[in-house]
């Protein structure tokens, strides 16, 4: 059941973009993201579209990892694609009873369905080149600026690495508890939504006591090693931009002025 | 009879990712009715994982498993498969859930399709099974010791009348005496009620004492199996595989390579102590080395 990757997970490879540095990929998906949101005609559409392709191609990863982390969504994109299809208004092209499918109608969802999608494959390059270690290393810098507001940046980072450092093994009990549960006959799959809300007291009972108990230990065993809020922490790695960084950040920036270009003229 | 037939079980987590893992490898096993048989390996070795297609929860990557002669792909069967499977997990006591002790030994029963009346007879005899008082039925879990939260959860699957019960590790992180009392009642039970029963451990003292076979497993792959003396006598098989033989075992090797003959190879303590009372005995030693004779 939860044998599959999902879309958060890190992959380790030997590749360049796994190579980068994580602020360059950060900063490069904070310029890539409102690029394919601004993207109206074509050649934006191109221009994104490549650059994203080009980024899967060199991540070393197989596309068809790509194709099964993103499987669970495509439902959810095939109905909204769906939806939006039957939903909006435009020049009848199929009417049959009620339904009418009109020529704006499969344009435009067709349009949203790539640019999720372009989006999806973005977020998927970046966790799975990206461990949440370099992640949080990366928007602690990102977000350095803000401590002159007095915003313990520091501490954000630490709660968003431990919360991503916990999310598989999180993952584990849940599939744990779930087999044991079930292999005393609790069955998750059937009944009314009453009975089924119902039914989920045996595992959520015992994941939330856990999960509380983790945190605890978690929090003694930090305490332990003289963890301190407030302390300055210094680093193992100190992250270093090269010039392949740079490169690519250029390249981002350039698609987004590009796009930016293109609706403006 | 045979009630489990494994047969050139694969299983790989993972397959085609680059996370892919080959947890079991062409696993050749057979476990017969009614016997109590350790499955003995190092962590990873997979011992969790090939427990986890003996009840359905897994589905072989290659190769076939039987329960009960039927095969575990057949999706009606693996549903209900669980009601003549119990499966005790490691750690068993993270998964209860009820206010009450009552409550939750009684959930599996219920789930069976009990009645009140039978489910309350099962709760109080599954408690004088491994021991424990008939008043903590109304107790809060949470209350009680790790070793009693230990019980009151194998409690859980043994009330549900398993013709196979598997546990996984049931002594981890408890004290001797209480992991002792756990094996004992399981041994109890399975030659009263003829339960077949299959006990993971890397502790092969606790082996030595109560099963009749071993199998013991290295990273994915069987190394060996067979009747607890032969298998546990087979140090250097055991040294492979991580693991360390019984404490008489290892004891009389020590003897053998100092030159003594022994007629038989002790298992257990008890089986030590004996076969050096007879060697005293024998030759007539006395304490400090001298010779009276």
């Amino acid at each position: 059941m939860m044998d599959n990757i999902s879309i958060g997970q890190y992959l380790p490879a030997c590749s360049m973009v796994h190579r980068l540095d994580p602020r360059a990929k950060l900063i490069c998906i904070a310029l890539e993201v409102p690029a394919v949101l601004m993207t109206f005609n074509l050649l934006s559409l191109a221009l994104v579209s490549a650059w994203t392709l080009l980024a899967v191609i060199l991540s070393g990863i197989k596309p068809r990892v790509y194709w099964h982390s993103l499987k669970p969504l495509w439902v959810l994109l095939l109905i909204s694609f769906i939806l939006q299809v039957f939903f909006t208004p435009g020049e009848p092209l199929i009417a049959v009873g009620i339904v009418t499918i009109s020529h704006e109608g499969i344009v435009h969802s067709g349009w949203l369905l790539w640019r999720i999608s372009v989006l999806l494959l973005l977020a998927a390059v970046l966790t799975f080149s990206t461990t949440p270690l370099q992640l949080t290393m990366a928007l602690e810098w990102l977000l350095s600026p803000l401590r002159r507001l007095r915003i313990p940046v520091q501490e954000l980072a630490m709660i968003i690495n431990l919360a991503l450092r916990f999310v598989p093994t999180l993952f584990d009990e849940a599939r744990l508890l779930l087999l044991a549960q079930r292999s005393r006959g609790a069955d998750f799959t059937s009944g009314s939504i009453k009975e089924r809300v119902n039914r989920l007291v045996p595992f959520m009972v015992p994941l939330l006591t856990n999960i509380f108990s983790r945190a605890d230990e978690l929090a003694q065993a930090m305490e332990i090693r003289c963890y301190q809020v407030g302390a300055i922490r210094s680093r193992m790695r100190v992250l270093r931009f090269e010039s392949a960084d740079y490169a690519v950040l250029l390249v981002s920036l350039a698609i987004l002025v590009t796009v930016v270009a293109m609706i403006i003229f | 009879m045979q009630c489990i037939e494994v047969e050139g079980l694969t299983h790989v987590y993972f397959p085609g990712m680059p996370l892919e893992t080959v947890a079991l490898r062409g696993i050749e096993l057979t476990v017969y009715d009614g016997e109590f048989i350790a499955l003995a390996g190092a962590a990873g070795s997979g011992k969790s994982t090939l427990v986890l297609h003996f009840n359905g929860l897994l589905l072989p990557t290659a190769g076939s498993v039987r329960v009960f002669g039927r095969d575990i792909t057949d999706k009606e069967y693996r549903r209900q498969l669980w009601r003549q499977v119990g499966l005790v997990f490691q750690f068993p006591e993270r998964q209860i859930f009820s206010p009450t002790v009552f409550e939750d030994i009684a959930f599996g029963p219920r789930n069976m399709g009990c009645d009140s009346l039978t489910v309350n007879k099962r709760v109080k005899e599954t408690l004088a099974l491994v021991g424990l008082p008939e008043e903590i039925q109304a107790e809060d879990p949470r209350t009680l010791s790790g070793g009693m939260l230990r019980r009151v959860a194998i409690c859980g699957v043994l009330a549900m009348r398993p013709q196979v019960l598997i546990m996984d590790e049931p002594g981890a992180g408890l004290e001797p005496a209480a992991r002792q009392l756990i094996l004992a009642s399981i041994k109890e039970i399975q030659s009263q009620q003829g339960i077949t029963v299959i006990l993971i451990t890397h502790h092969l003292e606790d082996a030595a004492v109560f099963a009749d076979r071993v199998a013991v497993l290295h990273q994915g792959e069987l190394l060996s199996v067979g009747k607890t003396g032969e298998v546990l006598s087979q140090t250097r098989i055991l040294h492979k595989a991580g693991l360390k033989a019984p404490f008489a075992v290892e004891m009389a090797e020590r003897l053998i390579e100092s030159g003594i003959k022994l007629p038989t190879i002790p298992l257990t303590i008890e089986d030590a102590a004996r076969l050096l009372h007879g060697l005293i005995k024998t030759t007539g030693v006395e304490p400090g080395g001298y010779n009276d004779g």
